[in-house]
């Protein structure tokens, strides 16, 4: 084995029923050095992971570990820590009501004499272990107290301090603000110090310039190449991970939706409310429409959406729905009234995993139209195959549970059952997160089409970048309240003061 | 290559695995019977036979099978229905079918009266009115788990040990006969067939087309594998789980009617006894997760029938009423593990290398 190598794969092949997942990937890892892997949904990125960390039985190929002999073939996560592989995911998966201390020594905790847990030591290693890491909090609180950040954190630290070679992190900036971001990265830096060598998956290709050394791309389950990030500008990056050259991006442009300001008002909330999640707010949406909600994570984006939709019902104000004063108890009444909703949490409230793709892209308009009038067998499938083709949903059957399919793939399913409805008013909500850039950029041109075609459409999104390139007009969320809006000078830079709240961020 | 792909047709049918705990059973009749020197087909010799009660009727150990196992499989329909949305068992079947019985037999008699032959009241009446309690059990299992989001086992523990004592309460503490051949139909002979067995035909048929023609199915199941997204979806989750729930009881109520039925009375502390757990056991057989979402009703059915083959089984291999269920129990423990899921990916991985060795 080479010198400095700490993990090595050769080989790596592994089909899942109708797909090759994986076909003779490579793949490298240093010591001390920050790897991202990167590929569109669906290029294989989760499935290496899965063989690297145990929960895949990967056909073909062989993996390498410094230190140990012979090829190593894990069977368990259990199987891979112990050879030092831990893996910290997007989910935090650790338990909020215990305390950062017990969280990192649960399973292995240190003995008192007479074989109890002894409190006293862990406490104090604990804190030494978090302040090594220059992780400031108190190790004896609750983890539920601290920030998805934090709690991202502590399960790396816990990870680390199990003796790990090799630290998996699977989409660890999704759901954080830059801030936390940041802080993530300065622990990721001081590990890779410690000559920790860390795999890095994200959709973010920001971060991918902001942390790390070296590159490895994939595509389609295949190894496209590794590359020092020096050699791989972005643009070729994007090329590399889609097959060809885009520009694609750029050429997104809002025509006309300027002039939806004169056309009719499709929804007009006056005062709306939900206790504990949104202040009462107003909202004007014409038709043809695009509106942004542009805010931080918590800042009651999807709440304020929430209330429109009745998924959380409205306790104050009126709400006009073209024209007409509407009463919405429930997603179904904002649904026969022409609304839809993609809610961002794709996982809870989005597809319903053990049904089929065909049954995820009717099952709105199945509800609809009434149990005692089902769509024919025929139509479904008729509707299925059209989604598929039109929104390119990887799939090897429109019979295939949606569990099976990746997590993009899954958003378009999601994505073409509202189309399915033809609704005039659409609220989507984070559509492209967990998302590449080839799909990205397919969906919000398909928002400007729906546009084009006179529908509205409520457009939330952490990417400031892609409301600017859609909508003709953001809301501006903080603390729960709608603060404001901007409808001229949509720069990345005023939307960002905005949020911050221009005034008070002067006075920091 | 051709034999290949039937093979895989037939191991991917989601039936595969109730059929052959069903096919065991059966075997296990014709080994004993072949061992003891019977015709080894003696299980499923149907033949005429003349009785003073009932005229001719189909004899055998397979209508009997059939014959028993009604109640069970149509408190089966019910249970698969709110295992699928709710994720949860209503473990008050069994009480409230003889709670049903008890009020149905009440109204039939009169209150107070402890037997008789002439009806009180129409037929329609005292069957209407049991059918009409179950929905009312069903209603009042359904409100608490759909809309106050009880558990569903505690939420049904409540007429698992109330309805019989309801029951008791209408026939003011007696066993009500009703000694009358119109009463005793549903649990006797129609020409030669076991009316029972008819009546689990027509729910069975009744809630496959209620499938089939509509999209309750998919309602169902969607609700059950994740009520949130489905309600997003525009479905009304807490009314589906709901008319679970009443479907469940008005299948109690038919099984109730049509045991009390067999014994021309309502006998309210027997009526159902622990059928709540045969009813469960034969979702659990037919191949349902008890973790709710998708379902097979096919598969429940036949669960049910094969709990009932076990145990005439049993009674034929001459073993006593009260040792019967230790041996049923070894019988499930295995037909479960066989269906369980690190035994089916042993054999998954056993075939997966057979095939790679002969492409080799």
């Amino acid at each position: 084995m080479e010198d400095n190598v700490v993990l090595t794969a050769r080989g790596i092949s592994m089909t899942f029923p109708g797909v090759k997942a994986l076909q003779d990937v490579d793949f490298t890892l240093r010591k001390g050095e920050i790897h991202a892997l990167m590929g569109e949904n669906g290029a294989g990125k989760s499935t290496l992971i899965k063989c690297l960390t145990g929960i895949n039985d990967f056909e073909a190929g062989e993996i390498h570990i410094d230190g140990i002999q012979g090829p190593v073939k894990n069977h368990s996560t259990r199987d891979a820590q112990n050879v030092g592989i831990s893996t910290v995911y997007q989910e935090v998966n650790l338990c909020p009501n215990l305390s950062v201390a017990e969280n990192l020594f649960i399973g292995r905790e240190p003995m008192t004499k007479i074989h109890t847990i002894d409190r006293k030591s862990y406490n104090k290693r604990s804190q030494v272990i978090m302040d090594e890491l220059g992780i400031s909090v108190d190790v004896t609180q609750n983890l539920e107290n601290y920030s998805l950040a934090i709690q991202q954190m502590v399960a790396i630290a816990r990870a680390v301090d199990m003796d790990c070679k090799v630290l998996i992190l699977d989409e660890p900036t999704s759901s954080l603000d830059d801030e936390e971001v940041e802080k993530l990265f300065v622990l990721m830096r001081r590990l890779r110090d410690k000559g920790v060598g860390i795999i890095f998956v994200t959709h973010f290709l920001e971060q991918v310039y902001a942390v790390c050394d070296r590159i490895t791309v994939l595509r389609d389950g295949r190894f496209v190449g590794e590359y020092p990030i020096e050699e791989l500008p972005r643009v070729k990056l994007v090329a590399a991970m889609m097959g060809k050259d885009l520009d694609d991006l750029a050429e997104i442009k809002k025509e006309g939706a300027e002039d939806a300001v004169n056309n009719p008002l499709e929804i007009s909330a006056k005062g709306l409310s939900h206790t504990g999640t949104i202040k009462p707010f107003n909202l004007d949406i014409h038709k043809g429409e695009v509106v942004g909600i542009a805010g931080l994570l918590g800042s009651g984006r999807s709440e304020l959406a929430r209330a429109i939709y009745g998924a959380d019902k409205a306790n104050t104000g009126t709400l006009m729905v073209d024209g007409k004063e509407a009463k919405i108890n429930q997603p179904i009444d904002a649904m026969n009234l022409g609304m839809g909703m993609l809610p961002d949490d794709r996982k809870a409230e989005g597809i319903i995993a053990d049904l089929s793709v065909r049954e995820n892209i009717i099952l709105a308009l199945q509800a609809r139209k009434g149990m005692f009038k089902p769509l024919t067998r025929a139509k479904q499938e008729e509707l299925a195959d059209q989604y598929i083709s039109l929104l390119q949903i990887k799939t090897a059957s429109k019979e295939t549970l949606v569990k099976q399919l990746s997590g993009g793939n899954q958003q378009k399913v999601i994505l073409a059952r509202w189309l399915a409805t033809n609704p005039d008013f659409l609220i989507l909500d984070e559509p492209t997160r967990g998302i590449d850039i080839g799909t990205k950029s397919e969906i919000q041109k398909l928002i400007i089409k729906l546009a084009g075609e006179g529908k509205s459409i409520l457009f939330i999104s952490s990417e400031i970048s892609e409301m600017l390139r859609t909508c003709s007009r953001m809301a501006i969320m903080r603390d729960g309240q709608k603060v404001g809006e901007l409808d001229r000078e949509l720069t990345q830079e005023n939307v960002m003061k905005a949020i911050a709240g221009g005034d008070s961020s002067d006075e920091k | 290559m051709k034999n290949n792909k039937s093979w895989n047709k037939i191991k991917n049918w989601p039936l595969l695995l109730p059929v052959v705990a069903l096919i065991l059973v059966m075997a296990v009749n014709i080994i004993y019977d072949a061992v003891n020197g019977n015709n080894p087909l003696s299980f499923f010799m149907i033949t005429l036979q003349q009785t003073t009660s009932n005229g001719t009727i189909l004899y055998g150990r397979i209508i009997d099978i059939l014959n028993r196992g009604s109640e069970a499989a149509i408190l089966a329909i019910g249970m698969t229905l709110v295992v699928s949305s709710s994720a949860g068992t209503d473990i008050s079947v069994g009480s409230v079918m003889s709670l049903c019985a008890s009020f149905c037999c009440m109204l039939l008699a009169g209150y107070g009266v402890s037997s008789t032959t002439t009806l009180a009241k129409p037929l329609i009446v005292g069957i209407l009115g049991g059918l009409l309690m179950g929905v009312v059990c069903g209603m009042f299992n359904g409100t608490l788990v759909a809309y106050f989001k009880i558990q569903p086992m505690v939420a049904t523990l409540i007429l698992f040990s109330a309805a019989r004592a309801i029951g008791l309460l209408l026939c003011n503490d007696l066993i009500v006969y009703v000694r009358n051949p119109s009463y005793a139909f549903f649990g006797s002979f129609v020409g030669p067939l076991p009316t029972p067995l008819i009546i689990t035909a027509i729910c069975v048929a009744v809630m496959s087309i209620l499938l089939k023609k509509t999209a309750l199915g998919m309602y169902i199941q969607s609700v059950g594998i994740n009520d949130k997204a489905s309600r997003i979806a525009g479905l009304n989750s807490k009314r589906i789980i709901f008319l679970t729930y009443v479907i469940c009881g008005l299948f109690a109520g038919i099984a109730g009617i049509v045991n009390s039925s067999r014994i021309t009375s309502a006998d309210s502390n027997n009526i159902g006894l622990y059928l709540e757990m045969d009813a469960i056991l034969a979702v659990a057989l037919g191949g349902n997760s008890l973790g709710g979402g998708k379902f097979n009703l096919a598969g429940s059915i036949i669960g049910a029938y094969t709990i009932q083959a076990i145990t005439t089984t049993l009674y034929a291999l001459g073993v006593s009423a009260a040792q019967a269920p230790v041996f049923k129990a070894i019988i499930v423990i295995l037909i479960v593990s066989i269906q369980s899921e690190p035994v089916r990916n042993f054999f998954k991985k056993q075939s997966a290398a057979k095939q790679a060795k002969g492409v080799a």
